[in-house]
């Protein structure tokens, strides 16, 4: 099945064997965690403890403990929950699309990158329900339940409601889907442990046994998520922009948000992703496996869901022009010329312009560079939802209602928190968890037709 | 039991089917029970049990839960008071001349709403932010609990007997008080006086009109003011009097000036308004041509204004006037083309200026008209010659006892620091004060007065027109009412009720022949609140010669002032800081600045870019003010309108003893006044230096973006001229291209549209006869207990008004691009609109609510569901009209906010709120329910007495307090409907989307086809042509 020519480029290096990779892979699972990883988690731990004297300040005193007002009733909230979900497109792209597109490179990041997109996603699940002015009961009464209250029902109009659809239909598939690609290699752990260890993995592996039978069955069940899971890589996006396209805000009603809004995703995904790769390789000696060629295919992909972001910004400015809506207008001008005029100029340069530097081969296949402009997609990206929110919201139709929003320190320690909670998980996975799939790459060790060392 | 042939009969009666009989015995066993809506068949004994099983559980495991709290019945209930029906009482507002006849909403016998009384023939129903909010201040916990004596709480028979020996033995008393407009207390005070040896009574006025009374002194030989009547002129002139706002009796001339400003296609007809001020003050800002002058001009544009009407006269002039104001001729021209139909007035306090006011109107033939001093107005009787007589004899040490009446000259008084300094000299020293204000606080005796509403008292604020005012409410503290100390310390024998009583009795019951029984008369007064007596007027003739007034003001005013000048001028919402400590006057924007909790300098853009002071969202910085030897640091607020040169400054603020609320907000501006010409000055000309100091501070504003940015979308207006030519003049109509023509963005929806089968409620807001007062805001905020958040949450952009007044200024005429847009015009055009939720029939809050706690109701009205809401604030960020509020923080039992939430924090407080309106917990959005408890009650008294609800009969908050009806609210389904009518809807549909054919009725947003139930009418100015 997979047969490959003998002229295609190795998608691992240094001539591993298919020990090598156990090996490789296990080995900082098995291991004593390192003193730069326990830094690094204590750190992110400590992240997280500041972030949440926010989260609790907001949650006892109220949503006032933020600089929202009677004006911008969202800013850094839904700001950070469309800004974490987006990040945690790539892994469901990386893992479902690409896996039946046959993109065998994907193998090397897939693993991580989905675990990604589930910490982000639960970073981002959170705002939805801290950002309600009473989560004790909202948090259920989102939901369509039965309930005691005679026919009230929740409203199926309203896109908040899909959101919670959306997301939740996002988050069970992309957990199970990851889980399902980690029984195998749980079972690889497993096989080499001993005591507590092998009890532990050997009840995360299911009772895996390595028959042709199960393999089977495992493919199968990968390809049918990954079916699964394709059309959620567009819908998610496609609902959280319709919280905004559906409105009647200038700035907001907007029908180009669905493909704008994935492909921003996509493009903050796969920032994210490098970000995080480059690390985890560098840290883990992975850099057989994580190749060089890994990083500037993702790093074209970013050129390319770059551009299409800088054309859907664009093409929002020549609609708002040629609708001939005063409102309209002028919400587009004030995001260029208004009082956040920083926030979209920050966002052009780091969304529009500074991936294009990715046409440079140089650029592309440099580390530092490609760590540097991944961090600046995430920045542009944040600041991208920053504008769609706060300064489509601050100045709308009447003018006497217009105003700023500035944030409180409960603002940034709440988007601290969710820092924490993501690097916090995302370092347990990078110790306890294989961070590449074991069980995949192995059917990538031998990419041309040379014979593999066993 | 029907297949059962036998019958059996009760009686004689049923057998015979006596009628009688028949309707009693349906009564007696009702075969129907409404269950099941109806259903017979359905409805069975079975299912009563069923449903009456399940609401014992229900009921007591609800009871499980709930905590209990005290909810004592009454062991005998009252007459009359039945749990949750309102009473009404007529009374009367009075806070020295400010004067209103009301309406005092009562539940459970606690005062809860004060509305105009539509009966009095002075204030016709209309009210004021400061009537409104005055129920407020019964609940103040800072009122004295009982009489002090050296600041220590007494019992009243020691405090009577020492009070009584004192004063005895004072010497020369004198009683000092703010003007008193009831003839019976003025009795009453002349009977103590006369008990303590003739003691003298001064009257000054905090905001004080004597310029008025003197000149009409000079004028006519009477020191009163007249009546004015602005529904009769079609040219009013106004030299600086805010008589809109603040100035005498502003609802009165609200109302009347309101008249004036509504027109139709009909009657193209309204008033032309002049006013030529210093700041930009609430009747400017609804004048048709608006001239800013300085004070030093003031009394010379006056002069110049006589000159140009005499000459028209084919009088002599008189010396001075030489000035060129813009407008002035303009307004000769239109009052001599309009005498006898024309006002001229002036806030001038200078009795001189009063003087040539006075003869212009007689030029003008407006005197008896208009201005008529033949029906003379006690508003105000105060005698600054005779207080600042006082002040230095107190000073002196030459008085030996003094009582102060319900004033408080230490704080409203100009030298107010000299009378503090002479209280000590006195022997003794009196106060009524009912709480331990600036005055109180250093006599030796504060006997506290009850609240009005805990009073009994009548009112002669005009010639013929008498008012009550009853006790709403038993004294909720142990102050008893000042009349009855004055004759307990003078030893009358009786109380002052009965002296009330027999007051009445005696005079004005002697005098009419209407009935015979005083009882009978008595209570249809009091029913009433109003009692009128005919009064004849012979016109009273100018005796005075205008020439030595005109050589005065030749000589004190001058045409081009070198200095800067200070116009210290009164807010609408604050007065002159009797009601300081009521939270919700504190937070009332101010109609012109949109400022709450603050007073600031009021400085021209000019002043500002000069010295290189920008504002933005309410930060700016402090200025140091001088005058003579006193300074005061304040913030500075740029206000466009302000004339080049000038100041202003608002009295009311920097209280220090008037409580928890208002102590330490703003400086006080009394003591910056002029009295170096024998009357309280309030333009202070000279000496006057201003120096912005580098402290940033941040004044609370709820608008901070002070143009409409030439959106049409929001603001439609234009002049009399082109509306004359064209109905349709100003309007707006967006059409929308659909299938080759050009259409109503009402054709064009996703909707199938509501069908209303039985209401279909609707305000009609007229933009042209809102003149911005904000009676409104606060009328709702009593009503639908609206929190109060204080300067903090304000600054944060958080205030929770249900309604506002959004005030637009005019960008300058050449300003094209966004940039200029955004900055008002040096001298602007003013527009006022009340925003509220608009009611959409399209609702964009209603579609995107996850959980359905806002809906749409079958008579139109969109829900806000408290109890199901979540606060994912997506409703509010996808209001267009941005009207809903969110509670950021709970407002309620929280000490936080005790200091500033009064309402709803402490116990006291709390019984001012209206108990069917939910007080709204943390994290849930409210916004106007278009008063939807009023509603539902007025559905059910007519649902009881088995007929339709009628128009008029239902009102909401907003719509009852407009002093100028220019919120009507109704049924738009019912074609006899006055909003009906006002909008000309023509079709009976039942349909959510109405027909309208009113010219200038259009709705704010149109194009985006939210379809709201609120109509505004475009603003109609009584220019020439358009100007900005």
């Amino acid at each position: 099945m997979h047969v490959t020519s003998s002229v295609r480029e190795p998608l691992i290096t240094g001539g591993k064997t298919l020990k090598d990779v156990t090996h490789d892979i296990s080995r900082q699972v098995e291991a004593k965690p390192s003193m730069g990883w326990l830094l690094a988690f204590l750190f992110s731990v400590g992240v997280l403890l500041l972030g949440s004297i926010a989260l609790v300040a907001t949650l006892w005193e109220g949503i006032g403990m933020w600089g929202l007002n009677k004006t911008v009733g969202w800013a850094w909230d839904i700001t950070n929950f469309v800004w974490w979900v987006g990040i945690g497109h790539a892994g469901t792209l990386i893992s479902a699309v690409l896996l039946l597109f046959r993109q065998k490179w994907r193998m090397a990041i897939n693993r991580a990158a989905e675990a990604m997109t589930i910490f982000a996603v639960i970073c981002a699940a959170m705002f939805p329900v801290i950002h309600m002015g009473r989560p004790w009961l909202g948090a259920y009464w989102a939901l369509p339940l039965p309930n005691t209250f005679g026919s009230l029902w929740v409203n199926f109009n309203s896109p908040l409601l899909w959101d919670v659809f959306a997301i939740s239909t996002y988050f069970s598939v992309s957990l199970v889907f990851w889980y399902i690609g980690l029984i195998p290699d749980f079972a690889t752990i497993r096989d080499r442990a001993s005591g507590i260890r092998k009890t532990i993995y050997g009840a995360l592996s299911f009772g895996w046994d390595g028959a042709a039978k199960t393999w089977s069955r495992y493919e199968s069940v990968a390809l049918i998520l990954a079916g699964l899971a394709t059309p959620l890589v567009l819908s998610v996006h496609t609902i959280v922009s319709f919280d905004f396209a559906t409105s009647v805000i200038p700035g907001w009603h907007t029908t180009i948000f669905p493909p704008y809004f994935v492909a921003g995703a996509i493009f903050s995904g796969f920032a994210m992703v490098l970000t995080l790769m480059i690390v985890t390789r560098k840290v883990f000696h992975l850099e057989d496996y994580i190749t060089i060629g890994h990083i500037e295919l993702m790093n074209i992909v970013i050129i390319i869901t770059g551009s299409i972001v800088g054309i859907a910004y664009i093409t929002e400015f020549f609609m708002a022009w040629y609708s001939g809506v005063a409102a309209e207008q002028y919400a587009f001008m004030n995001r260029m010329f208004g009082p956040y005029w920083w926030a979209y100029w920050s966002m052009m340069t780091c969304n529009v312009i500074s991936p294009q530097l990715f046409w440079f081969k140089k650029i592309r296949t440099s580390i530092a560079a490609t760590f540097l402009l991944s961090l600046v997609v995430n920045i542009g990206m944040w600041f991208e939802r920053f504008v769609i929110i706060v300064t489509s919201l601050h100045r709308d139709y009447l003018p006497s209602s217009w105003a700023m929003f500035y944030p409180t320190i409960s603002d940034v320690g709440v988007y601290l928190f969710t820092f924490g909670l993501f690097f916090t998980l995302f370092f347990l996975f990078a110790k306890f968890f294989p961070v590449i799939n074991m069980a995949e790459i192995k059917s990538i060790v031998k990419s041309t037709s040379e014979k593999v060392t066993k | 039991m029907t297949e059962n042939k036998k019958t059996y009969w009760k009686g004689l009666e049923q057998l015979t089917n006596d009628p009688e009989f028949v309707k009693n015995a349906e009564r007696e066993f009702p075969e129907y029970l409404p269950i099941n809506g109806g259903n017979e068949e359905g409805s069975s004994r079975r299912d009563f049990l069923k449903l009456m099983g399940f609401s014992l559980a229900a009921a007591s495991l609800a009871a499980c839960e709930a905590p209990v709290r005290k909810a004592i019945p009454y062991v005998n209930k009252p007459v009359d008071v039945n749990p949750s029906i309102p009473n009404y009482y007529a009374s009367t507002f009075s806070s020295g001349g400010d004067y209103a006849s009301i309406v005092v909403k009562t539940r459970e016998g606690r005062p809860i709403k004060i509305d105009g009384n539509e009966l009095s023939p002075v204030n016709k129903g209309g009210i004021s932010a400061i009537v409104e909010a005055s129920v407020l201040s019964l609940y103040d916990k800072q009122r004295l609990s009982g009489p002090h004596i050296k600041g220590t709480k007494s019992d009243w028979a020691t405090f009577d007997s020492e009070v009584k020996a004192k004063l005895a033995a004072a010497g020369t008393v004198k009683i000092v008080t703010n003007t008193v407009i009831s003839p019976s207390t003025e009795s009453v005070l002349q009977q103590f006086a006369a008990a303590f040896g003739g003691a003298e009574v001064i009257t000054y006025d905090p905001i004080s009109n004597y310029g008025i009374t003197k000149a009409a002194e000079t004028s006519y030989g009477t020191a009163v003011l007249p009546t004015y009547s602005f529904e009769k002129a079609s040219v009013i002139v106004s030299f600086g009097a805010d008589f809109l706002g603040t100035w005498i009796s502003p609802i009165e001339f609200a109302k009347q000036y309101g008249q004036g400003r509504k027109i139709s296609k009909e009657k193209p007809v309204m008033s032309r308004h002049f006013q030529f001020e210093s700041n930009l003050s609430l009747t400017g800002a609804n004048a048709d041509y608006r001239t800013p002058i300085k004070p030093s001009q003031s009394g010379l544009a006056v002069l110049a204004l006589y000159n140009a009407i005499a000459k028209q006269a084919g009088l002599a002039t008189v010396p001075g006037g030489a000035i060129e104001i813009e407008h002035l001729d303009k307004a000769a021209k239109e009052l001599w083309a309009n005498k006898g139909k024309s006002i001229v007035v002036s806030g001038s306090n200078d009795p001189n200026v009063q003087v040539i006011i006075n003869a212009i109107n007689d030029l003008l033939e407006n005197n008896g008209v208009t201005v008529d001093f033949s029906k003379p107005s006690y508003f105000r009787k105060g005698d600054d010659a005779k207080m600042n007589q006082f002040v230095a004899d107190l000073k002196a040490g030459s008085i030996g006892g003094v009582v102060f009446y319900n004033c408080n000259p230490v704080y409203d008084f100009a030298k107010g620091a000299e009378v503090a300094e002479g209280i000590a000299k006195a022997k003794v020293s009196v106060s009524t004060n009912s709480t331990m204000d600036e005055t109180a606080s250093l006599v030796q005796y504060v006997a506290p007065d009850h609240h009005y509403l805990e009073s009994w008292n009548d009112f002669y604020p005009r010639k013929g027109e008498y008012s009550l005012s009853q006790p709403a409410i038993s004294p909720l503290f142990d102050s008893r009412q000042a009349q009855d100390s004055f004759l307990i310390w003078a030893g009358a024998a009786t109380n002052y009720y009965d002296f009330l009583q027999q007051n009445w009795n005696t005079t004005l019951f002697a005098a009419q022949t209407e009935t015979a029984n005083f009882q009978e008369f008595w209570d249809r007064s009091l029913f009433n609140g109003v009692y009128s007596v005919p009064s004849e007027s012979a016109p009273v003739a100018n005796i005075s010669d205008v020439t030595s007034a005109a050589s005065s003001i030749a000589k004190s005013y001058k045409a081009e002032g070198a200095g800067t000048e200070l116009a210290i001028y009164t807010k609408v919402g604050i007065g002159n800081g009797t009601f300081a400590n009521n939270p919700w006057l504190q937070e009332m924007s101010d109609p012109i600045s949109k400022a709450t909790w603050d007073n600031y300098l009021t400085v021209s853009q000019k002043w500002a870019n000069e010295n290189g002071l920008k504002m933005s969202e309410g930060e700016t910085r402090k200025a140091k003010i001088t005058v003579g030897s006193k300074s005061l640091v304040v913030p500075v607020l740029v206000q466009p309108g302000q004339a080049d040169g000038t100041v202003g400054l608002a009295l009311g603020y920097g209280r220090t003893k008037a409580g928890r609320v208002a102590d330490g907000v703003g400086v006080n501006a009394y003591e910056l006044a002029d009295s170096s010409k024998g009357f309280t000055n309030f333009d202070v000309t000279e000496g006057v230096a201003i120096e912005l100091t580098a402290e940033v501070y941040k004044i609370a504003q709820t608008q901070t973006h002070q143009t409409y940015m030439g959106r049409e979308f929001v603001i439609q207006e234009s002049t009399l001229g082109e509306y004359k030519e064209d109905a349709f003049a100003g309007r707006y109509q967006p059409k929308i291209y659909k299938e080759g023509e050009f259409v109503k963005p009402s054709k064009i929806s996703l909707w199938k549209g509501h069908q209303y089968s039985q209401h279909h409620w609707g305000l009609a807001i007229d933009m042209n006869s809102c003149i911005g007062c904000g009676a409104c805001t606060i009328a709702c905020q009593v009503e639908n207990n609206v929190s109060v958040v204080g300067k903090q949450e304000v600054l944060n952009r958080r205030e929770m008004a249900w309604i506002r007044i959004d005030r637009y200024y005019s960008s300058p005429a050449e300003a094209t691009s966004n940039k200029e847009l955004e900055v008002a015009a040096d001298n602007p055009e003013v527009t006022f609109q009340p925003m509220m939720c608009q009611h959409c029939n399209n609702a964009p809050c209603e579609t995107v609510c996850p959980v359905a706690a806002t809906t749409h109701s079958s008579e139109g009205l969109n829900q806000m569901t408290y109890n199901r809401c979540i606060g994912t604030r997506y409703c509010a960020n996808n209001c267009p009209y941005k009207v809903r509020r969110f509670n950021w923080f709970k407002y309620h039992d929280n000490k936080d906010f005790a200091a500033v939430n009064v309402a709803q924090n402490d116990d006291m407080g709390k019984m001012v709120l209206n108990p069917d309106v939910t007080v709204r917990a943390r994290g849930v959005i409210e916004k106007c329910s278009m008063c939807v408890q009023r509603i539902q009650a007025g559905k059910l008294t007519a649902k009881r007495e088995g007929r339709k609800v009628k128009d008029g009969e239902i009102n909401v908050a907003c719509a009852s307090a407009c002093p100028t009806t220019a919120i009507v609210f109704g049924d738009m389904n019912d074609s006899n409907s006055k909003i009906t009518q006002m909008l000309k809807i023509q079709e009976d549909t039942l349909s959510a989307i109405k027909e309208v054919n009113e010219e200038r009725a259009y709705h704010v947003l149109e194009e985006i086809n939210v379809s709201p139930n609120v109509w505004y009418f475009t603003k109609i100015r009584n220019k020439d042509k358009s100007e900005a």
